[in-house]
């Protein structure tokens, strides 16, 4: 039995009060925004609920939006059994200095979520038990998903400059 | 040549070993299993029962590089897997063949960016590009006969 989006955007804003910004119903589904620092603390309430039961963390990505400021968007959903419903949740984080508490604590399958936005976008988490990279080598300088990293493609051979890359590209001798 | 005139058609093989090591060579060519993306789907439909490669000395796939005698990469390589790719190539020991399956190890496929290596060849010396996206069986074992034929035509100061 499936909870409407509008009845629970009402019970979350009354449970979470002052921690609140703002919230909307988007095609169906209920969104919330937090401020970065109250994440953790919210995420708890809601998950330790006994009538509103988010018990399960769907998914924690991030957005760039650069050059706007704030420049990140920590963006997570959750899931609730009873109700059957989603619930969005987003943070905007600054660009400088891009830090936020990790949600591990609370899910604890957020370590490689927030391991991938760690490597894609270099946002920084308090408590991450395993801060490395997950999907780049572990060498590997810069944040690929950046709106200002280059797209780091090779030049495309076509028959007139197909000699020239030919000769500068890195051929493996044996 | 001369006990052939002699004595007529008895069934008396002369061949030179430069033929009869080629031929060995080919005839029971175990290849490793380096499925990394969708093209490992179409190795392993070519090596099951519809079209088998195992009629053409391919019997089975080693995991093992040690085992092994070709290496087909079918699929794309990402910056993060080429140092093991290398280090594999270099488990095999000799004679070793690389075929290259698809389009993403040939040149780096569809993918154009950071992450994925554009083209084995910058990692590993390749014998045959196969092309497709993925190859049919068909191209895959036509890809591998040709790898035979240019194995046959090898001479013997090559490798000797």
């Amino acid at each position: 039995m499936t909870t409407s989006a509008e009845t629970l955007q009402q019970k979350i804003v009354d449970s979470l009060g002052a921690d609140l910004r703002a919230s909307e119903v988007f095609r169906g589904q209920a969104w919330i925004e937090v401020a970065s620092d109250a994440v953790t603390g919210v995420c708890r309430r809601l998950r330790d609920s006994a009538d509103l039961a988010f018990t399960r963390l769907a998914a924690l990505t991030a957005v760039d939006h650069w050059p706007a400021e704030p420049r990140f968007e920590m963006v997570y959903q959750l899931y609730s059994f009873p109700h059957q419903a989603f619930l969005g949740i987003r943070a905007f984080v600054a660009g400088e200095t891009a830090a936020l508490d990790s949600l591990e604590p609370v899910y604890p399958n957020a370590v490689w979520h927030e391991r991938e936005v760690l490597d894609m976008f270099g946002i920084r988490f308090h408590g991450l038990s395993d801060p490395r990279r997950i999907l780049m080598p572990t060498d590997w300088v810069g944040h690929p998903l950046r709106k200002d990293y280059p797209l780091g493609y090779e030049e495309v051979q076509f028959s007139f400059n197909a000699r020239e890359i030919d000769r500068r590209k890195p051929y493996a001798a044996e | 040549m001369g006990i052939e005139t002699k004595l007529g058609n008895l069934g008396i093989l002369t061949t030179s070993l430069e033929k009869a090591v080629n031929w060995s060579r080919t005839g029971a060519m175990w290849p490793m299993l380096f499925g990394l993306a969708c093209c490992a789907i179409e190795m392993m439909g070519s090596q099951a029962a519809d079209y088998d490669m195992s009629r053409f000395g391919m019997e089975l796939m080693r995991p093992s590089p040690r085992q092994s005698d070709l290496m087909i990469v079918a699929g794309r390589v990402s910056r993060k897997m080429a140092p093991v790719l290398r280090r594999l190539y270099d488990q095999m020991p000799d004679p070793k063949w690389v075929l290259a399956m698809g389009d993403c190890c040939s040149c780096g496929g569809v993918f154009n960016n950071y992450a994925i290596v554009q083209g084995v060849d910058e990692i590993v010396p390749v014998d045959v590009f196969v092309a497709g996206c993925p190859p049919r069986p068909e191209a895959l074992i036509h890809g591998i006969l040709t790898l035979h034929d240019k194995i046959k035509g090898q001479k013997i100061t090559e490798y000797a």
